[in-house]
């Protein structure tokens, strides 16, 4: 048997390391990365949580909706990130204040 | 169990690599590492379709993308890149003490939630759930596939133009 609190403290940790990932980088691939680490913690609750009341099944639905979400995230992200750097040669997210509006 | 609690482990150790070091290439191999150890915990508490999904997009696709990117970018000038790299621990050598902190914290606390044993309701097959039950979830998986696609396009047109 699986210890449901054991799981959530490391998705705790997880979070916290997404947070500060997101918080403390002026990198845009690192903001992304943090948001990955941030979306891999909820999946694994996701399923921690189908896994606790039996629906194994709709869990396993919920998490392949979530990876094809967080693929499309990354992609298009992806493409933002390239089209920023094209413009300033540079992925420091401090340059986003001279963008127009 | 054990098993459980070393892979759980081994997760926030690679996901603490990806946040820690300084060479994005690294960071994107951790991130898929992560990727990795999260599809055999997902294995063991019997979710094998996700896992498998888990396994070849995240694991694969998405670090395709990211080493993309990252070969479409360049290095800084070796002075910069120092510069930058000091100000990196200065910024992030906190995050490994507030893990422990938070962890022994965590362990510390008695266990909010009690003996939750899991509930063995009736085995329902995932492809029943996601084409009978969630119809709607997969037309919406659809319609986010079609934006992304739409979105490269556009993104990559604007390029072409530059």
């Amino acid at each position: 048997m699986i210890d449901l609190w054991l799981i959530l403290i490391f998705i705790i940790l997880l979070l916290i390391e997404g947070f500060y990932c997101v918080v403390a980088t002026y990198n845009l691939l690192r903001v992304l990365i943090g948001l990955e680490i941030l979306i891999k913690a909820a999946t694994l609750f996701v399923i921690a949580a189908g896994y606790v009341s039996g629906n194994m099944a709709l869990a396993q639905a919920m998490v392949i909706t979530v990876i094809v979400i967080e693929v499309v995230v990354v992609v298009i992200a992806a493409g933002i990130i390239l089209g920023f750097f094209s413009e300033y040669d540079s992925l420091n997210v401090r340059n986003a204040r001279n963008m127009k509006g | 169990m054990e098993i459980m609690v070393l892979l759980l482990i081994m997760m926030v150790l690679a996901a603490l690599w990806a946040v820690m070091t300084s060479l994005l290439l690294r960071s994107a191999i951790a991130l898929a590492l992560t990727s990795v150890i999260l599809t055999v915990i997902m294995y063991r508490m019997g979710a094998p379709l996700a896992a498998v999904f888990e396994l070849s997009v995240c694991a694969g696709l998405i670090s395709v993308v990211f080493i993309s990117v990252i070969s479409l970018t360049h290095r800084l000038p070796l002075k910069e890149y120092l510069a930058r790299r000091q100000s990196r621990i200065m910024r992030f050598w906190p995050l490994p003490v507030i893990l422990i902190i938070a962890g022994v914290a965590l362990i510390l606390i008695k266990n909010p939630l009690g003996a939750i044993s899991p509930v063995s309701a009736g085995a329902q097959d995932v492809r029943a759930v996601m084409w009978n039950l969630r119809q709607l979830d997969l037309f919406g998986q659809i319609m986010i596939l079609l934006a992304g696609v739409f979105g490269v396009l556009i993104l990559f047109k604007g390029y072409k133009h530059d």
